[in-house]
């Protein structure tokens, strides 16, 4: 087991509500999770207390078998890689020096790149078709490439556990499907995931487990079809959706219109 | 290659400028006869004069551009400057409070000056941050200009109550000038700037991932929170060493870092050394331009930079905020 939290709690200094409520979770090689839930529902909470960047109240947190707190942050990064949902740097740095960053937990503050540190770098580029782009200044990306430049470079950290926070906010369609299949493919070879996204539909066709938050506590969680039922989504989401399944089998949540203002739906 | 040889050639010339010029002007082919020879004309000038300005005035602007590239990699904006997020004007204000107290000598005022720069830079990041966990580059800026104020309404108020020379003595100093150089300032400053200057240029790979923001950063493996203070406590001392010897001297941490980053790249590895260079062969020739302009009046250095740096801090105002 990768990674495995047991009654985890986690509140933010001065507030009244936990922000997290007593989350079990556990995830190992090959596997996808998918974390959803509404707004505020404690998504990103989650991500920061399984990699200790906040305290937690209550609870504990395992990476390896080794509680995280414990870890010093150059060593959590050699197993574990996250891909913030938001990112802004103010300087033009081009692709290969972001997903040379990658290698900075395993390179050091002062030492230069090794010929194994440029070949980890290659294959990050190359796994995520972003070779062609690496003499690219970033701000000139568009935001499909910038975001398969910022998972190549966590790729080049050759985590164990790669974590991704909705990472598809501001992508197109197609390049949605593309960075799923991307993470898919990178699961199957042995990678373990934790997406946070708010596209259940691909998460329900690509994760093996779904995890669903509702104000800091676990909804549901299991495999898809027991997540997406459209009572309890219905319930969380504060809003009447309908649930069908694809060809594939996967099923897929539908928002309805509140009745009355149906247009041909009915 | 060609970038380095460039930048060792603008200082090399900076200093040469730096030390034909003045009161009197002495032909460059004088120069290297003064300096190898006590008795050559003019040597009493180059050597005890203008040599001591030339090395402390390269320093100090080398030191104050190594400081603002970092800062402005530490609050991810191009922007930063010792000056302009007022840490200068705290280093002026705790220098101002010592001479004012009597207890000013060389070696005590830039440990005056640290503590006022160290105290305006950790107000200014608090004033900033309450705006929201995202650092609005106009936010920061506002807050600088505003502890700027805060400390500038506090050294008025020391310099009125004090005595006539001691107000004599803080105003010189404070408007900015490097013509209290002697070897004495020298060995202070240097020894005040060597331990920070090597922080940074140590933490050269540390910024490039601060520059990224704070999650990104942690979750490549960087220790941020040590890393962030790091940087302030060396910024700090930087500013304040420069400050205690040759008053506040704004926009020479803008200048080099904003060039050189379009012709280096951002890494900071390559950048901060070059910035180092070029921002002292920059204050060199500010100090040559302001003893030989309105001859044989001498203006303060600072005017000079100010003249050279507003136009650049506009024009990243309006890149930074498009």
């Amino acid at each position: 087991m990768i990674l495995e939290a047991a009654g985890a709690c986690v509140r933010y200094p001065g507030a009244p509500e936990a922000a997290l409520t007593d989350l079990d979770l556990s995830l190992a090689a090959g596997e996808l999770v998918a974390v959803a839930g509404p707004n505020g529902s404690g998504k990103t909470t989650l991500v920061r207390a399984l990699l200790g960047l906040i305290p937690l109240d209550r609870g504990r947190v395992f990476l390896n078998g080794r509680p995280v707190g414990e870890w010093r942050r150059g060593e959590l990064a050699q197993v574990v890689a996250l891909v913030p949902q938001r990112e802004e740097t103010p300087f033009s740095w081009r692709v290969e020096e972001m997903v040379g960053f990658g290698r900075y937990a395993r390179r050091g503050a002062l030492s230069a790149m090794t010929a194994e540190d440029r070949a980890a770098v290659e294959r990050a580029l190359q796994r995520c078709d972003v070779a062609s782009l690496r003499t690219r200044r970033i701000e000139t990306l568009s935001g499909g490439e910038w975001q398969r430049v910022r998972i190549a470079r966590a790729l080049a950290q050759e985590p164990r556990l790669l974590v991704l926070d909705e990472p598809t906010a501001s992508l197109d369609l197609g390049h949605e499907m593309d960075l799923f299949e991307l993470v898919r493919r990178l699961v199957d070879e042995g990678l373990a995931a934790l997406v946070v996204t708010h596209h259940m539909n691909l998460a329900a066709r690509y994760a093996d487990r779904m995890m669903l938050l509702d104000a800091g506590r676990v909804a549901a969680t299991g495999p898809p079809s027991q997540v997406m039922r459209a009572e309890l989504l219905s319930r969380v989401f504060r809003w009447p959706v309908s649930v069908m399944l694809l060809e594939e089998g996967a099923p897929q949540i539908v928002a309805l219109r509140p009745e009355g203002h149906g247009r041909g739906y009915s | 290659m060609k970038a380095a040889l460039g930048i060792t050639g603008f200082a090399l010339a900076a200093c040469l400028v730096g030390l034909a010029a003045g009161a009197v002007s002495i032909p460059p082919g004088s120069i290297l006869g003064a300096l190898a020879s006590p008795d050559a004309p003019g040597a009493a000038i180059i050597r005890e004069l203008r040599l001591p300005r030339v090395i402390l005035a390269f320093l100090v602007g080398g030191a104050l551009g190594v400081t603002g590239a970092a800062l402005q990699a530490l609050v991810r904006n191009p922007l930063a400057d010792p000056y302009l997020l007022g840490i200068s004007g705290g280093a002026g204000l705790g220098a101002v409070l010592a001479i004012a107290l009597g207890v000013a000598g060389a070696w005590s005022l830039p440990l005056a000056a640290f503590a006022g720069g160290l105290a305006s830079v950790i107000l200014v990041y608090r004033l900033s941050a309450v705006a929201g966990r995202r650092l609005d580059p106009r936010v920061l800026v506002l807050a600088g200009v505003v502890v700027s104020a805060f400390t500038g309404a506090l050294i008025s108020a020391v310099l009125t109550l004090s005595s006539a020379e001691q107000l004599r003595n803080a105003f010189l100093w404070l408007v900015g000038s490097v013509s209290g150089a002697s070897w004495e300032t020298i060995a202070a400053f240097a020894a005040y700037a060597a331990l920070p200057l090597f922080a940074l240029f140590a933490s050269a790979r540390a910024l490039d991932l601060l520059s990224l923001g704070e999650e990104p950063a942690q979750s490549l493996g960087l220790d941020a929170v040590r890393a962030r203070r790091i940087v302030y406590l060396a910024a700090s001392l930087l500013t304040a060493a420069s400050v205690a010897v040759c008053g506040v001297v704004g926009f020479v941490g803008l200048v080099a870092p904003h060039a050189l980053r379009g012709i280096l790249g951002p890494g900071h590895r390559r950048l901060l050394p070059a910035v180092f260079f070029a921002s002292g062969g920059f204050l060199v020739l500010a100090d040559a331009v302001a003893r030989t302009v309105v001859r044989p009046i001498e203006l303060p250095v600072g005017v000079v930079t100010a003249l050279v740096g507003v136009p650049i801090f506009s024009l990243l105002l309006r890149k930074s905020l498009r």
